[in-house]
């Protein structure tokens, strides 16, 4: 796309903005991101597998793998559900529905904790139910699953939701008109067209679920070895004044979003 | 065209209908809606008398307005430096601009701990940038600069997502027509340009804000969290919960939580009048 020259949108004048923009962007954001390596490798490789292979570390890591293992594929079978209905379909209160769907993401996530306690704590509303029936579900890995789906809820149907209204129901409409099941019109028309922002959408899905802390500081209760996250371990490590574990802890949560970024990047070319 | 379809859509010829709202409202019902719910239980517990008493208590005012300000402060950046990136990603050609674009992102997917101990570690006095701003007398770590800093980083996307794609769709001839008929190019900026990306750079301030105030994880490190003069509100409740002052922290979490209802609302009507907006100068 090329816009006409505007009169002293000069060359002089863009390479100014263009230079401005490049230090900021490098001061605020790059600086950051490639400061938690340089920390985290400050002491050599042998230091930073160590750090890495930490019992603790390496529990924090398995802990928050299992989270998003099972937040994921529930949020991404939400996020079809929920753009299925309201992108395919009308209804009164579709817009209703729509921005309670984005409450999550306007909420701070220690809120969102706050409300998981005040309901399934000892002192909440199902706390009693939940003793006498002997389910632990407040710190412990129930807990800290519910705040993370809580947090990441509108992650995949913002992602496809947008997509599903800008296609249109027409192909769908003509599978049905020749015969086709709903779930065959699923998976042979709707799917294939949003497959890659249902990728992406997943792959914001699994860096917001790993990387999640308000929320599930609260809920976790901080149990070293058994319910500490990977970003909770990273808080730990730095209160523990172990600032190179703590970077080496915080590196590995990085690699999964940059990888999420390069997938976005990548997406986003093929999509054109 | 739609009104042409609508009775054949009437008849819903799409399946699924059923079992995908089902589904969501389930979901919705259970995840979202019933948490909430309880923490809004709890707050009516209180009684309007006691909970006045805790949210005018002197801590939990200056835990408000160190939140207010800091993401007054911050929402302010990126209202520039959001417009800045937005218009540079759009308007020009350069070697290395789809890199620029993929960096926005990057406070969206890195955790906000790791944000926090990464923007800490950097501006405390023997990281990179902490060492020269003490220098120069700059405090930032443990001030509510610091704070502001954090919530600046973490919401840094949200003004540049929303404003690009509508400078995407501008139409040239508008630009145009201002500089045939002589224009100067603040001018245009400011007649032209501007306010046809107004309604989409107030929804994505809207939204940064919002994001600021509920920040936590990116704030905590580099807060140092002293009660009355770097605590924000979320903290504030958090340790009130550790202390077992569920009504304490429910008071507290029921004022931030009007606060994101009332933001969510104004910048849904902002997104609209965007879309309306957007539509008309096509």
């Amino acid at each position: 796309m090329s816009h006409a020259l505007l009169p002293g949108q000069t060359r002089q004048g863009a390479r100014i903005l263009i230079g401005i923009a490049v230090a900021l962007t490098l001061l605020i954001i790059v600086a950051p991101l490639a400061y938690i390596f340089v920390r985290a490798f400050s002491e050599g490789w042998r230091v930073y597998a160590q750090n890495i292979l930490d019992p603790a570390t390496l529990h924090a890591i398995w802990l928050t793998s299992m989270v998003a293992v099972i937040v994921v594929p529930i949020n991404v079978a939400f996020g079809i559900a929920a753009a299925w209905a309201v992108a395919k379909h009308k209804f009164p209160g579709r817009g209703i529905l729509v921005t309670i769907i984005e409450i999550p993401f306007s909420i701070s996530p220690i809120i969102a904790g706050i409300c998981y306690l005040l309901l399934y704590g000892r002192q909440g509303l199902l706390g009693p139910w939940l003793q006498a029936n002997d389910l632990q579900v407040m710190f412990a890995l129930p807990g800290i699953v519910l705040v993370t789906m809580f947090v990441t809820a509108p992650f995949v149907a913002r992602e496809v939701l947008p997509l599903m209204q800008a296609q249109g129901t027409e192909q769908e409409e003509a599978a049905v008109t020749l015969g086709a099941s709903g779930w065959q019109v699923f998976r042979r028309v709707t799917l294939p067209n949003i497959k890659w922002a249902l990728l992406y959408g997943a792959v914001l899905c699994t860096a917001r679920a790993v990387g999640e802390f308000g929320g599930v500081s609260v809920v976790s209760g901080n149990i070293r070895g058994q319910t500490n996250t990977l970003p909770l371990h990273v808080e730990l490590l730095f209160n523990d004044l172990n600032a190179v574990g703590a970077f080496a802890a915080a590196s590995t949560l990085t690699l999964i979003a940059v990888v999420a970024l390069i997938v976005k990047s990548v997406l986003e070319g093929r999509r054109g | 065209m739609t009104a042409a379809t609508a009775p054949i859509r009437a008849k819903r010829v799409m399946p699924g209908f059923t079992l995908s709202l089902g589904v969501t409202l389930l979901y919705l019902t259970f995840i979202v809606l019933i948490p909430i719910l309880a923490l809004i239980l709890q707050g009516a517990e209180i009684g309007p008398a006691r909970f006045w008493q805790i949210v005018s208590s002197p801590r939990a005012v200056a835990a408000f307005q160190v939140t207010l300000t800091a993401a007054l402060v911050a929402t302010l950046f990126n209202a520039v430096y959001g417009l800045l990136m937005a218009w540079v990603l759009v308007r020009y050609e350069f070697r290395g601009k789809r890199i620029l674009d993929a960096l926005m992102d990057v406070p969206f997917a890195l955790p906000t701990a790791v944000a926090g101990l990464s923007l800490t570690a950097l501006f405390s006095a023997n990281g990179w940038f902490g060492g020269v701003l003490e220098a120069a007398g700059l405090q930032i770590v443990y001030t509510i600069w610091g704070i502001a800093l954090a919530m600046a980083f973490t919401s840094v996307p949200f003004v540049v997502r929303t404003v690009q794609p509508v400078l995407e769709d501008m139409d040239p001839a508008l630009e145009q027509a201002a500089i045939t008929l002589g224009a100067r190019p603040w001018a245009i900026f400011t007649r032209v340009v501007f306010p046809a990306i107004l309604p989409a750079w107030l929804a994505g301030c809207t939204t940064a804000f919002a994001r600021s105030l509920g920040e936590f994880g990116a704030i905590v490190f580099i807060a140092g969290n002293l009660p009355g003069r770097t605590e924000i509100a979320a903290l504030l409740a958090f340790i009130r919960l550790e202390e077992f002052d569920y009504n304490g922290a429910a008071a507290i979490a029921l004022v931030l939580l009007g606060f994101a209802l009332i933001l969510l609302i104004v910048s849904n009507f902002l997104q609209n009048w965007a879309s309306r907006h957007r539509e008309a100068t096509r």
